[in-house]
C-alpha cells in the first residue's frame, strides 16, 4: 500500500478498498524493514499516526489529504514534537506552536509519520551534515541521499512514506530528488508560508512537495499554497488548482534550455538522459531553443555571500539562553554563549555563520554583501530576459548523480559547486521541479523545469507530460 | 581662557501608546506577571516571523506630521544584530539606511539671556529623522548590580517587542536647559496627540544625548560623548550640565577629550564612562528579509493627518482669542490633553467658556490636584459640570452651595441634579418660608434697623447679608431684599 501515490491511494481509500489504518501499519512496516539502512527518520509519531488514522476511518478526520502519510523535515515546526533541524542546539526543542504548513496538513487529514532527517539548519548537500545520523541513498546505500532534504527524499523513495515535505534554499528539495529519483518542487517564493520553518537564509526558504510523481505533487502543492498572514512575505495571490495543469500536452510550450548548464562539469550520461529528455518534449511538440544566461557563474559565489549573511543572523538565537543546549562549561554570560555554540553547532554551521558575519562587518559590507544583492538582480534579469522567449527553461537539477557517503565532506568547495543548477532559481525566486528522468550506474538523474514566478502550473504540465511519457518515475529502488 | 559653546544632539526612544507589540499580537500592557504578556515570536522561537503593527506605523507618521517632517514614502526595516540575554532573537528589528520619517522641527521657548528674565526666544530644533523599532526584554539579576558578576539573572519578556519609536535631532541645541526644555516640550506634544504616555520617569520617554564643546565662533564641532541614564527631565539638565563642566574642565586643564559613551550616575550626580568607541558594537546591519517594505500610501497619511489632533500652541492661540481667556488660564488648561479635552467636551454642550474655565481651575482641578488624581480617573462628568452651571445661573442654587455640590459630586460619582435634591441645597425662593427668618434678623438687629429707618440705605446690604447666613446661603438675596424692604416700610 505504501508504494502506490497518494492519488491512488485516495480513490482506494474513497471505494473504501482500503483503510486508513492499513495505509499507515503498512508504512510502518516498510519503515521497520529498511529504516536501520537508511536512516531518513530523526523522530517518528507511530501513536500520533495510528490514532489519526483511526479517525479518518471513522469518518472523524476529512480533507483533501485525509489518510495518507506523510513525512515532515525536522526544520519545520511541529507543536510538541521534537524539532531539532538535526543540530545537537536543539537536540530537545519541543515547539509551543505548529508552522502554518503543519496546521495546512492537519486541515487536510494527511497523517505525519514522523520527522526527516537534515543536514544541519538545511546547510548541505548531502545530509552528512546531520548532528543525528548520516542518511543513505535507497538506490545504492554507500551514497548520499543528496541534502538538505536528504531524509525526506530517501523516505519517499524507499517507501518508508507516500508524501514528504521538503525546504529549499539553493536546492534542498531539488537536489535530494533527483538524487534519490523521485519528484521535487521548490514553488515560487511567496508562494508556500513559511511561518514555522526554522529559519537559514530568509529571503531564500520556501517550502515545497517531495512526492512519488507529478500528480502527487500537484495535490500536496494545492494543500500547501496561498497567503499567510503570519508571513508578510507570502503572496497575496490566490492559488490555483494545481491538478488542472495535469495536461499531457507541450505544444504550445517554448522549451529553452540553459547553456552554461550543460557544458563543462556536467557527467555525460545526466547530460545525455537531459537531451533526450528534450527531443521527447520536442516530439510531442514543444518548441526547444537554447538560451544563455550569462551571469550563472556568479551565483555559487553570491549565494555563498547572501545566505550566510541572513544565517548568520538567523542563527543568533540559539544562545543557550531560552531554549536548546546550554553548555555545562559555562560559567557566565560570555562562556555561555561561546560554548554552547561551540559545542552545539557542527562544522559547516560554523562556517557559514563565520562566513556571513564576515560578510556584513562594517568596511565588508559594500564589498561582499551589497555587491552580492547587486549580482543577484543581474541574475533574476537574465531569467526575466531569458522568459520573454520561453515558458519553461530546462537544465539537469544536478551536475552529477549522487555521490559516496565521505566523498565530498572534507571539500565543500567541490559540494558548493554541485549546486550550481539549483541555486540561480534560489536567488531569482522562481519555481522549478525535479523529476526522474534516467539512470547512471544504477543512480537516478533529475531534470530540473523551471517556471516564471507564480506560473507552477506551466511546469506542472511541461513535467506531466514528460512523465506520461516515460516510466521512470515507476522505477523502485532495491534496498540492499 | 577663550568662552565654549555647548553642542547638543538628543537620541529619544519614545514607547509607542499601541495595544499590541510591533511584530506581535501580544499586549503591551505594564505591570503583568513576568512573561505573561509573550508568545512565540517575541520571545523568539525558532521559526517564527514579525507581522508589522499597522498601529505603530501609523502613530510614528502621525508625530512625523506633528512634527513637520517628510514622511518617507519608502522605508525598510532591517536587524540589528547582537547579542544579550533581554534580546531573544539576538537582533533587534529596527530601521536604519531608510527610516520611515525624516527632517522636521520642533519648536521650544527658551528664556532670552540678557534681556529681563521674563522675556523669551523661541527657537526651532531641527529632527534629523525618526525611527521605529522593537524594545528588549528585562533583566533582573541577583546577588551585583549587572550580569557580570551576578548569581543568577532572569529575563522577562513582557516588554520585548513593545513600539519603539527613536527620535533624532540635530545638533541644535545649546545648553542643558535648552535640552530639559525641548525634552518637556517634546514629552508634552507626544502625549497630546495621543502616541505616546511620554513619562520619562516610568521609562516610556528615554533620552540619550551627544554633547561636545567648542570655542565660539569655531564652525567644527568638537569630541563628543553620548550620556545616557538621564532618566527624568530634572536628570537630563543636571547630567548634561556635569558632561558641560567635565568637558571644559577637561579643556581648561588642556587634557584630551576621549569619545565614548558615558552615563549620569543619579548618586553622585557626575558621569562614568560605560564603553570607550573602540569597545562599540559592529552591529552588522542588514535590511530585515523577513519584513516588505513600508510604503504608506497618500489617501492613508491624509486620513491619519485628520486625526492629528490642533496641538498645544494652536490650541493655546485659539484659546485666547476665541475664547477671551487670560494666557495664564489658556495654559493651565493646555498643559494636559485630558484637562482640554474636557474643557472641549463641556464648551460642546454649552458655549460658556469663562464660567466652565473658572469652575475647572478653581475647584475641578483643586481637587484632583489634591487627591493625586487626573482628570480621566473621576465620574464626573463634562455634562454635569454644566448641569451646575446651569443651575447657579438659574438661581436654583448659590455659588456658595454650588462649590460644596461639587465636591460632593467629585467625591460620591452622584449626579448634580441628585445631590441638589437630597441636601436641600436649593435656594428658598418661597416666601413664607424667608418671611420668618428676615422677621428674627430685624428683631435681632435692632441698631441697624434704626439707622436704615434714619436713611441709610445702604444698611440694607448687611440686613441681607445676615438672612442669607441664617438661611445657610439658600436663600436668593434679591428676593431677601424685596422682603426686608417691606417689613421695614
Ligand atoms: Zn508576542
Amino acid at each position: 500500500m505504501n508504494k502506490k501515490p497518494a492519488h491512488e491511494l485516495l480513490s482506494l481509500l474513497k471505494n473504501k478498498k482500503v483503510s486508513a489504518v492499513e495505509i499507515v501499519k503498512s508504512t510502518y512496516e516498510q519503515i521497520e524493514k529498511h529504516e536501520k539502512e537508511i536512516s531518513a527518520y530523526v523522530t517518528l509519531t507511530k501513536e500520533l499516526a495510528l490514532k489519526q488514522a483511526k479517525a479518518v476511518d471513522e469518518g472523524k478526520r476529512s480533507g483533501p489529504l485525509a489518510g495518507i502519510p506523510i513525512a515532515v523535515k525536522d526544520n519545520m515546526c511541529t507543536k510538541g514534537i521534537l524539532t531539532t533541524c538535526s543540530s545537537k542546539i536543539l537536540h530537545n526543542y519541543l515547539p509551543p506552536y505548529n508552522a502554518t504548513i503543519v496546521e495546512k496538513l492537519e486541515a487536510a487529514g494527511a497523517i505525519t509519520i514522523g520527522k526527516t532527517n537534515l543536514d544541519e539548519f538545511a546547510m548541505g548537500s548531502s545530509t552528512e551534515n546531520s548532528a543525528i545520523k548520516t542518511t543513505k541513498n535507497p538506490w545504492n546505500l554507500n551514497c548520499v541521499p543528496g541534502g538538505s532534504s536528504g531524509g525526506s527524499a530517501a523516505a519517499v523513495a524507499a517507501d518508508e512514506t507516500v508524501l514528504a515535505l521538503g525546504s529549499d534554499t539553493g536546492g534542498s528539495i531539488r537536489q535530494p530528488a533527483s538524487f534519490c529519483g523521485i519528484v521535487g518542487m521548490k514553488p515560487t517564493y511567496g508562494r508556500v508560508s513559511r511561518y514555522g520553518l526554522v529559519a537559514f537564509a530568509s529571503s531564500l526558504d520556501q517550502i515545497g512537495p517531495m512526492t512519488k510523481d507529478v500528480r502527487d505533487c500537484a495535490i500536496l502543492l494545492n494543500v500547501l499554497s496561498g497567503y499567510d498572514e503570519k508571513d508578510s512575505t507570502s503572496a497575496k495571490l490566490e492559488a490555483p488548482d494545481y491538478t488542472k495543469a495535469l495536461i499531457d500536452d507541450v505544444k504550445n510550450l517554448t522549451v529553452g534550455i540553459i547553456d552554461e548548464l550543460m557544458g563543462e562539469g556536467v557527467e555525460g550520461s545526466t547530460k545525455e538522459a537531459i537531451e533526450k529528455a528534450v527531443k521527447l518534449l520536442e516530439s510531442k511538440g514543444a518548441k526547444v531553443k537554447k538560451v544563455s544566461l550569462p551571469h550563472l557563474k556568479y551565483s555559487v559565489a553570491t549565494y555563498y555571500l547572501i545566505a550566510p549573511a541572513e544565517a548568520s543572523s538567523n542563527l543568533g538565537r540559539y544562545d543557550g539562553v531560552k531554549y536548546g543546549l546550554r553548555s555545562k562549561e559555562a560559567k557566565d554570560l560570555i562562556t555561555m554563549y561561546k560554548n554552547t555554540r561551540a559545542e552545539g553547532f557542527g562544522p559547516e554551521v560554523k562556517r557559514r555563520i563565520l562566513l556571513g558575519t564576515y560578510a556584513l562587518s562594517a568596511g565588508y559590507y559594500d564589498a561582499y554583501y551589497l555587491k552580492a544583492l547587486k549580482v543577484r538582480t543581474l541574475i533574476k534579469e537574465d531569467f526575466e530576459k531569458a522568459f520573454k522567449d520561453c515558458d519553461v527553461l530546462i537544465s539537469p537539477t544536478s551536475p552529477i548523480p549522487a555521490f559516496k557517503i565521505g566523498e565530498k565532506a572534507n571539500d565543500p568547495l567541490s559540494m558548493y559547486l554541485s549546486d550550481i543548477a539549483t541555486i540561480p532559481v534560489n536567488l531569482a525566486g522562481l519555481p522549478a521541479i525535479s523529476i526522474p528522468c534516467g539512470f547512471a550506474n544504477g543512480l537516478p538523474i533529475g531534470l530540473q523545469i523551471i517556471g516564471k514566478a507564480f506560473d507552477e502550473e506551466t511546469i506542472l504540465k511541461a513535467a506531466y507530460t514528460y512523465e506520461q511519457n516515460t516510466n521512470w518515475h515507476k522505477e523502485k529502488a532495491e534496498i540492499r | 581662557m577663550s568662552k565654549y559653546e555647548t553642542v547638543i544632539g538628543l537620541e529619544i526612544h519614545a514607547q509607542l501608546a499601541t495595544e499590541s507589540k510591533m511584530f506581535c499580537s501580544c499586549s503591551t500592557k505594564f505591570g503583568a506577571e513576568p512573561n505573561t504578556n509573550v508568545c512565540e515570536i517575541c520571545t523568539g522561537q525558532p521559526g517564527v516571523l514579525p507581522k508589522i503593527n499597522k498601529k505603530a506605523i501609523e502613530l510614528a507618521i502621525k508625530t512625523g506630521l506633528a512634527l513637520n517632517c517628510k514622511i518617507e514614502p519608502m522605508s525598510v526595516f532591517a536587524r540589528k544584530n547582537y547579542f544579550y540575554p533581554d534580546l531573544p532573537k539576538a537582533y533587534q528589528i529596527s530601521q536604519y539606511e531608510l527610516p520611515i520619517i525624516t527632517g522636521g522641527h520642533l519648536e521650544i521657548e527658551i528664556p532670552n539671556e540678557g534681556e529681563n528674565s521674563n522675556s523669551r526666544l523661541r527657537k526651532k530644533i531641527n529632527i534629523t529623522r525618526i525611527h521605529l523599532e522593537e524594545d528588549a526584554g528585562k533583566l533582573v539579576h541577583k546577588g551585583a548590580e549587572r550580569i557580570m558578576g551576578s548569581e543568577e539573572s532572569l529575563v522577562d519578556y513582557n516588554r520585548g517587542g513593545t513600539p519603539l519609536m527613536e527620535i533624532v535631532t540635530e545638533p541644535d541645541i545649546r545648553s542643558p536647559l535648552e535640552a530639559k526644555i525641548f525634552m518637556e516640550d517634546l514629552a508634552h506634544l507626544l502625549q497630546y496627540i495621543g502616541v505616546c504616555d511620554a513619562k520619562m520617569e516610568e521609562g516610556s520617554l528615554r533620552c540619550d544625548a551627544n554633547i561636545s564643546i567648542r570655542p565660539v565662533g569655531q564652525k567644527e564641532l568638537g569630541t563628543k560623548t553620548e550620556l545616557k541614564n538621564m532618566n527624568s527631565f530634572r536628570f537630563v539638565q543636571m547630567g548634561l550640565e556635569a558632561e558641560v563642566a567635565r568637558h571644559t574642565e577637561m579643556k581648561a586643564s588642556g587634557e584630551k577629550i576621549i569619545q565614548e559613551t558615558r552615563y549620569f550616575d543619579t548618586k553622585t550626580h557626575d558621569t562614568k564612562s560605560m564603553r570607550s568607541k573602540e569597545e562599540a558594537h559592529d552591529y552588522r546591519y542588514f535590511p530585515e528579509p523577513d519584513l516588505v517594505t513600508i510604503e504608506p500610501d497618500h489617501k492613508w497619511i491624509e486620513e491619519i493627518r485628520a486625526t492629528l489632533t490642533e496641538l498645544p500652541e494652536k490650541k493655546r492661540e485659539r484659546y485666547i482669542n476665541e475664547y477671551g481667556l487670560p494666557n495664564p488660564i489658556a495654559e493651565v488648561l493646555i498643559a494636559t490633553k485630558s484637562i482640554s479635552d474636557y474643557f472641549e467636551e463641556c464648551l460642546k454642550i454649552e458655549n460658556k467658556p469663562k464660567e466652565i474655565a473658572n469652575w475647572m481651575l478653581v475647584n475641578v482641578m483643586a481637587y484632583l490636584k489634591n487627591k493625586n488624581l487626573d482628570i480621566k480617573d473621576i465620574v464626573f462628568s463634562p455634562r454635569e459640570l454644566i448641569e451646575l452651571i446651569k443651575l447657579i445661573e438659574k438661581g436654583t442654587i448659590s455659588g456658595t452651595a454650588a462649590k460644596e455640590v461639587l465636591i460632593k459630586a467629585l467625591e460620591t460619582g452622584k449626579n448634580i441634579k441628585d445631590i441638589v435634591s437630597e441636601s436641600g441645597a436649593t435656594q428658598i425662593s418661597d416666601e413664607g418660608a424667608l418671611q420668618q427668618i428676615v422677621k428674627e434678623v430685624i428683631k435681632n438687629n435692632p441698631k441697624q434697623v434704626l439707622q436704615f429707618k434714619s436713611g441709610k440705605d445702604p444698611v440694607i446690604m448687611y440686613l441681607v447679608g445676615q438672612v442669607m447666613k441664617e438661611s445657610k446661603g439658600r436663600a436668593k438675596p434679591d428676593l431677601v431684599q424685596a422682603l426686608l424692604r417691606k417689613e421695614l416700610s
